[in-house]
């Protein structure tokens, strides 16, 4: 059965400036949707009041029950921005405790294989029994995607969850996300910085620009040329490609 | 495939294990140091005592007769030396707290203002105290504990109405050291030599003002709050990898942070009070316990607790040797000894992470 995440006319003021308003949208499960849009264009805030971290007015329902209420855990695996982890704690350790809920004195032998499955899954294995501060930037935001996906939630919110990746980590972790939302029903909604990653990957995308919804479509309707010189102020080119989406190539230097 | 996924799981598995083994051991290390400690210090004392009678006059109870070693173990030693692990571990755990919640490794149970606290809270019980109907044992530490309380509630009022943050809190905190500090000054500024004197003496913890009274009010004290914090172990552990991440998997940071705080002042009371400010164990204890176990508090509440105990009983054992009429306060003597502890363990940090 197909759940839906609808927003309506989701608004988040802060110090007396509006940071979103007027923001509608539907999302059905099954589906990993990009948010896209420049830097400071509000995509943050967007994902937090969705995760119900951040006061907002409008409403947000999930499959019927409101979230702007705080019934963050649960049912949503929300990634916020940039979290470094400097504590000495094994990546196992850091992945165990996404189900802290469900963990006693003693770790039950299922939960540390779910977690060493999770690591499996995102070819972080080897890095196991190593502690979190040694690990790269990138391998810390496995790590802690790996922490979101071991609670199963049906709603993914993931504020950065590619940024510090290599191209080759990227395309791993959207297949992956989209092997998960189909397999668990879920819908995943990520903040993508990467225009041609956000195009080629995506199964939907929502483009913010000024705190406002501009466009919500299929990845080539979302990513025109006009979009993108309005939004990011660039000018490209869509450069066509046999059986697939187009690809961006940037033609000028913008924001002189 | 899935037969692979089955080998992989296994072994790490087994790699948790042996991990979890291995810190089982090193508490359970830590529990004999601290053991073999607390009947080392109990050996030594200015009248001497070989350890065989040491260890009968422990087996035969407090009660057995009037016999010389009797008295001096049960009634001389040993209120000190439970005193030290008591005191020990209070401020393991508090600072392990604090660092937890302040995510700052230069915070000890001090760092928001505690000690000054109560500090002022016996200064001036030494000073006006005569006019209560109360004796002076008791009512020193009473002033300690209920200003240290006080410098809790203040904090607290703030914090709650000006946000949960470890900044706000770290500001708030230092606003009431100083505040407090300056308070203290005054009073001592004030005082006559002979209660200036009294006053300083009480500021240099002590053990030697351990006695029977003040190793229960502390044990209970600490008995109590334990079980309250063990039960928010994982959340303290999920609190280490940031507050937005924590927030995120569900935990309310704003008000364990606050509860944490709460307990974090009644077992720095509790440990202050009686015998005065005895520094450097909050911070290092910590330090040294991750170090040793990481940071799972399942393992580091308990082995910093440990170690703690174990600080300020070697600390005691010192300061007997060094000066046999056990005279050196027993918190200039941590202080120092404090110090290459520390070097030490961040010295091996650094080198394991090299």
């Amino acid at each position: 059965m197909t759940q839906t995440l609808a927003i309506r006319d989701l608004g988040v003021r802060r110090a007396g400036t509006d940071i979103l308003s007027g923001v509608s949208c539907a999302l059905t499960t099954g589906q990993v949707v990009g948010v896209i849009g420049p830097n400071g264009a509000g995509k943050s805030t967007l994902l937090s009041a969705v995760a119900g971290q951040t006061g907002f007015s409008g409403t947000v329902s999930w499959g019927g029950s409101g979230s702007g209420a705080r019934h963050k855990a649960g049912d949503i695996g929300y990634m916020p921005q940039s979290c470094k982890v400097s504590a000495s704690l094994t990546v196992l350790e850091t992945v165990l405790l996404g189900t802290h809920e469900r963990l006693g004195w003693r770790v039950s032998q299922g939960d540390i294989a779910r977690a060493t499955g999770i690591l499996g899954e995102l070819s972080l294995s080897h890095l196991a029994s190593r502690c979190m501060t040694t690990l790269s930037g990138g391998q810390q935001q496995l790590v802690l995607l790996a922490q979101r996906l071991v609670r199963e939630p049906r709603l993914l919110v993931l504020d950065e969850a590619t940024s510090a990746l290599d191209m080759s980590h990227q395309i791993s972790v959207l297949m992956l996300l989209k092997r998960y939302v189909v397999r668990h029903n879920a819908l995943a909604l990520m903040a993508i910085h990467d225009l041609n990653i956000a195009m080629q990957y995506a199964d939907q995308l929502v483009l913010i620009h000024d705190g406002r919804l501009v466009q919500q479509d299929a990845p080539e309707n979302v990513l025109s040329v006009e979009n993108i010189r309005r939004c990011y102020g660039l000018d490209v080119d869509l450069v066509a490609r046999a059986g697939g989406r187009p690809v961006i190539a940037p033609l000028a230097q913008a924001m002189a | 495939m899935s037969a692979n996924t089955v080998a992989i799981d296994t072994r790490h598995i087994a790699g948790y294990r042996r991990m979890a083994v291995k810190r089982a051991l090193a508490l359970g290390g830590a529990f004999v140091v601290m053991l073999w400690l607390v009947i080392l210090d109990l050996s030594i004392g200015p009248s001497g005592m070989p350890l065989s009678d040491v260890i009968s006059a422990i087996l035969a109870g407090p009660h057995d007769g009037d016999r010389a070693a009797t008295t001096i173990i049960w009634y001389l030693r040993m209120p000190q030396s439970l005193m030290a692990l008591v005191v020990g571990m209070c401020l393991g755990i508090a600072g392990l707290q604090m660092q937890t919640i302040l995510d700052n490794p230069l915070a000890s149970p001090f760092t928001l203002g505690f000690s000054a606290a109560a500090g002022f809270g016996a200064a001036l019980s030494i000073m006006f105290g005569a006019a209560l109907p109360l004796p002076e044992y008791l009512i020193t530490p009473i002033a300690a504990f209920a200003m240290t309380i006080v410098a809790c509630l203040i904090v607290y009022g703030m914090v709650h109405a000006l946000g949960e943050t470890p900044e706000i809190l770290v500001l708030c905190g230092i606003g009431v050291l100083f505040l407090f500090q300056s308070l203290q000054s005054l009073l001592q500024y004030l005082a006559s030599p002979e209660i200036l004197q009294q006053i300083v003496f009480w500021l240099f913890g002590s053990l030697l003002k351990a006695n029977w009274t003040s190793v229960a009010v502390t044990s209970l004290v600490t008995f109590a709050c334990v079980p309250l914090i063990l039960s928010d172990t994982w959340k303290l552990t999920v609190l280490r990898l940031g507050d937005a991440n924590a927030a995120s998997l569900g935990i309310s940071v704003g008000r364990l942070r606050r509860r944490s705080f709460v307990l974090i002042a009644l077992l720095t009371a509790a440990a202050v009070s009686f015998v005065g400010t005895i520094g450097f164990v909050g911070l290092v204890a910590p330090h040294v316990a991750k170090a040793l176990v990481g940071e799972d508090h399942r393992f580091s509440i308990p082995l910093s607790a440990m170690v703690g105990a174990v600080i300020l009983a070697s600390a005691s054992v010192f300061g007997k040797l060094i000066s046999p009429g056990g005279v050196i306060p027993v918190g200039i003597i941590t202080a120092v000894a404090g110090i290459p502890m520390l070097f030490l363990v961040i010295y091996a940090r650094k080198r394991r992470s090299a």
